[in-house]
């Protein structure tokens, strides 16, 4: 008797970490469903290279295509180099003292920061005290700080990765400490890096509240991509057609389109990134 | 390249690196000082007593009031909600992937998480407005589902791929002596994870919680489109709510800058910034916490 | 023969903790010494100390003098790349760059400004006893190489600054029996133009290829001597017991 009700509880038991592991997989089946199946009839060649016209009710996605291009190199150009040599500082140069101690509580520190708030201070610093304007380059650089603390992180994993023999093994020839690092940790690590780097630009790529008040902006009439103007962005353009845009039920489908191809920018970006992380694990048997 | 010239360069990139270091300080020095310096620019014209005990945000009334309460009741309720959700789904989850998924199906779930939360805010935010929304509004026969409740849902989504992992993380580090001394008096699988597994693993349990709640208050895009924004205190999760990280989203698009709604609207990120360095801090003291206990 | 390299009254201590007491100790020229004794007995800090790898870590302490020849190595005025390139240093795990087999070896001579031919990269090749088995994959990546194959491209990057003196930490502990005796054999021709000094585990070893033996025990040398002599007939009762496999 008591076996059986044993064996009865142990498969509820059982049953509700399948089930709450089952609705976590149903989230991510519903909104990839509902984006893909009403979003894939309005993707065409036309809608990615084609800019919205009427209103944006017509037309396609072709200038906050470019804007987010843009905005992402301008926040890789900036963040990588910046958080590849802080990354390199900690793990080949700092010693344990309280300086070093305190730079990683920062870096602790600012990943956990809202993105609204790096928002409000690419705002203050960019656009005014650096008199930038509300511009490509004020978001850029403001995604750029936003994604510094993931860049750091990710490039010390990378670079803890790398046994000391191989530094050791530069030194012994008589390499300098910045030859080491240069010709020999770097090029080891570099898969690590890059993984690291590619799911932190996919993820800035995403982004929209630190580019609201930095430079993104409703419509834009014309060329677009110069760095010291307004754009669009497509996170943006997502945000606005369904929330701003005076007639909603008419740009939904554009509103579709776009989430769509934001979501396999974004699902592109990560494949790359296991990509990268499973050719390198191979490599390493 | 003559030996001296490589022994300056191998200076002057020691310097390159150690500066880029301390920039990362002068970054969060920078954000501190902006807080403080425009928060203080906001106490000069109003009381701090007004701004924390205020009943009403009307910063545009003639009479402009910024009491943050309703905001701050907002951003609580809705990431209240959220965890009510997230927290026994996410442990729920992680038990799973961590105790009883094969190693196929882990090879499976582990991307599909890290899926979810590439997922970028503002997608999740319309799928909130065009699933959820029309969801809740059949359901609970109103005129729409904008409100405390969408948001909830959509940062228990949010949330969940942190808790998710942290605390798997958390259960997968319980040394297999413990489970195989609990096996060894006859106890089930159930009974080891609940008795002993999930004990042994609260300090990284509740460290997952606290990193999700930081991750809940300081979302922006998906609370902006999916609560409905109407800047008043809320009384259940029904009612239309306006978070404090909405707030400054909607906000700050339209005040002329350096007045005191400007100001104003710094001040609110002051303490947005001190309650997720909070959550962050105690999310991180458990898991220092964690790994301590059973480093030994 | 003369003295090429020796330590004089060498201490080494990391923090708090001495790992080297009043070491006196020197390597005659073309001759191979054996560095042997127990874990822990500090005879791999002692081979690092003589190419300044503790540069590396910030805690280690160094008092007394190390000569190669007359130069003092810890002197201010001595570079530390120019040591590295004239005591040149050979690990336990085969660690070449992740490049490729020419380049391994090219590296150090082209950051040394040294000539990086081909002929010169040959030549060390076919000192470590590997041209033959290289020659058509120079570029090939070098992590593609079996272990042994990898330690002899190890020696000769080594090999291709042509130091003075070349360190070897346990080089065959990672290797099976056959690459081991093939590196043996390596080391003992490599004698006659490099003065080798080698950190075994290996008893057998040492006294296939030793020329001199020390023996070392909780930071100190406790017996120095010919090999023969160390095995044969040790004058320390400590040797003794540790050549005879009962403590180490």
């Amino acid at each position: 008797m008591q076996f059986k009700s044993r064996a009865l509880s142990s498969v509820i038991e059982w049953g509700s970490l399948l089930l709450s592991t089952g609705l976590v997989c149903f989230f991510l089946v519903v909104v990839i469903w509902e984006i893909a199946s009403k979003g894939a009839s309005v993707l065409s060649w036309e809608f990615l290279f084609a800019v919205p016209s009427e209103g944006m009710t017509q037309g396609g996605i072709l200038t906050p295509i470019i804007g987010t291009v843009v905005l992402t190199l301008i926040t890789a150009l900036f963040a990588i180099p910046f958080g590849v040599c802080c990354a390199i500082y900690l793990h080949e140069y700092a010693e344990d003292n309280w300086l070093t101690r305190t730079i990683r509580a920062s870096i602790r520190n600012l990943s956990g920061v809202p993105s609204i708030i790096y928002g409000l201070f690419g705002l203050a610093l960019f656009v005014q005290a650096m008199e930038f304007g509300t511009s490509l380059l004020a978001a850029g650089l403001t995604l750029g700080l936003l994604s510094l603390p993931y860049i750091i992180t990710t490039t010390e994993e990378a670079l803890m990765r790398i046994p000391n023999s191989t530094r050791e093994a530069a030194l012994a020839v008589g390499a300098t400490k910045f030859e080491t690092i240069k010709d020999v940790v770097i090029p080891s690590a570099m898969s690590g890096i890059l993984t690291g780097v590619v799911l932190t630009l996919s993820r800035a790529a995403g982004e929209t509240a630190p580019i609201l008040f930095t430079g993104a902006a409703f419509y834009i009439n014309g060329s677009t991509g110069y760095i010291n103007q307004e754009f669009m962005a497509l996170p943006y353009h997502l945000y606005m057609l369904s929330t701003q845009h005076q007639s909603i039920d008419e740009v939904r489908p554009i509103a579709y389109g776009t989430a769509l191809v934001l979501v396999i920018v974004v699902f592109l970006l990560n494949l790359t990134a296991f990509y990268i992380r499973y050719k390198y694990r191979k490599n390493e048997v | 390249m003559k030996y001296k010239s490589r022994l300056s360069l191998d200076l002057c990139f020691k310097y390159i690196f150690k500066a880029t270091g301390l920039m990362v300080l002068a970054l969060l020095g920078g954000i501190l000082a902006m807080l403080v310096y425009n928060s203080f620019s906001f106490f000069l014209d109003v009381k701090p007593l007004d701004f924390i005990t205020g009943m009403e945000w009307n910063p545009t009334a003639n009479n402009p009031k910024y009491g943050m309460l309703p905001l701050i009741l907002s951003t609580t309720l809705v990431t209240f909600g959220a965890m009510l959700i997230a927290i026994p789904l996410g442990i729920g989850t992680a038990a799973y992937i961590a105790d009883y998924a094969s190693p196929r199906v882990k090879n499976i779930l582990k991307p599909t998480i890290e899926m979810l939360a590439a997922i970028p805010s503002v997608v999740i935010g319309f799928l909130g407005i065009v699933v959820v929304s029309p969801g809740i509004a059949n359901m609970a026969d109103l005129s729409n589902g904008l409100n405390a409740l969408n948001g909830a849902i959509l940062l228990a989504v949010m949330a969940l791929p942190t808790i998710i992992t942290v605390a798997e993380d958390a259960i997968h580090a319980v040394p297999k002596t413990y489970k195989e001394a609990s096996y060894g008096v006859g106890a089930t699988k159930w009974q080891t994870l609940r008795k002993v597994v999930i004990p042994a693993a609260a300090p990284g349990i509740i460290a997952a919680v606290m990193l999700g709640v930081g991750r809940a208050i300081g979302e922006t895009m998906t609370v902006l489109m999916a609560t409905g924004n109407a800047s008043i205190i809320p009384s259940g999760f029904f009612d239309s709510v306006k978070t404090m990280t909405a707030t400054i989203a909607i906000e700050m698009g339209e005040v002329p800058y350096q007045t005191t709604h400007y100001y104003a609207l710094y001040a609110l990120a002051t303490v947005l910034f001190l309650m997720t360095l909070i959550a962050n801090m105690l999310g991180e003291y458990f898991i220092n916490r964690f790994r301590k206990y059973h480093a030994v | 023969m003369k003295s090429k390299l020796s330590a004089e009254n060498l201490s080494i201590s990391f923090g708090t903790k001495q790992v080297l007491k009043q070491i006196n100790v020197s390597f005659q020229e073309n001759e191979i010494t054996a560095l042997i004794g127990p874990s822990g007995c500090g005879k791999s800090t002692l081979l690092r100390s003589f190419n300044r790898m503790h540069d590396l870590s910030p805690d280690a302490k160094i008092e007394g003098a190390i000569k190669l020849e007359d130069l003092d190595l810890y002197s201010k005025a001595v570079p530390v790349t120019e040591i590295r390139k004239r005591i040149g240093m050979v690990f336990q795990k085969a660690n070449p760059f992740p490049k490729s087999i020419y380049d391994n070896i090219a590296y150090g001579l082209r950051i040394n400004n040294l000539p990086h031919d081909k002929s010169v990269i040959e030549k060390a090749l076919r000192e470590a006893f590997l041209w033959e088995e290289v020659k058509n994959d120079l570029k090939m990546p070098a992590t593609r190489l079996s272990g042994g194959q990898q330690q002899r491209l190890c020696i000769a990057r080594a090999v291709a600054l042509r130091p003075e003196v070349i360190l070897m930490d346990e080089p065959c502990s990672a290797l099976d029996p056959v690459s081991t005796l093939k590196i043996e054999e390596l080391i003992s021709h490599l004698k006659t133009n490099y003065t080798i000094v080698i950190v075994t585990h290996n008893m057998q070893q040492a006294q296939r290829i030793a020329d001199k033996t020390v023996f070392m025990y909780l930071g100190e040398v406790k017996e120095e001597g010919p090999t023969q002599q160390i095995f044969q007939n040790p004058h320390h009762e400590m040797t003794a017991n540790y050549i005879n496999g009962q403590f180490g």
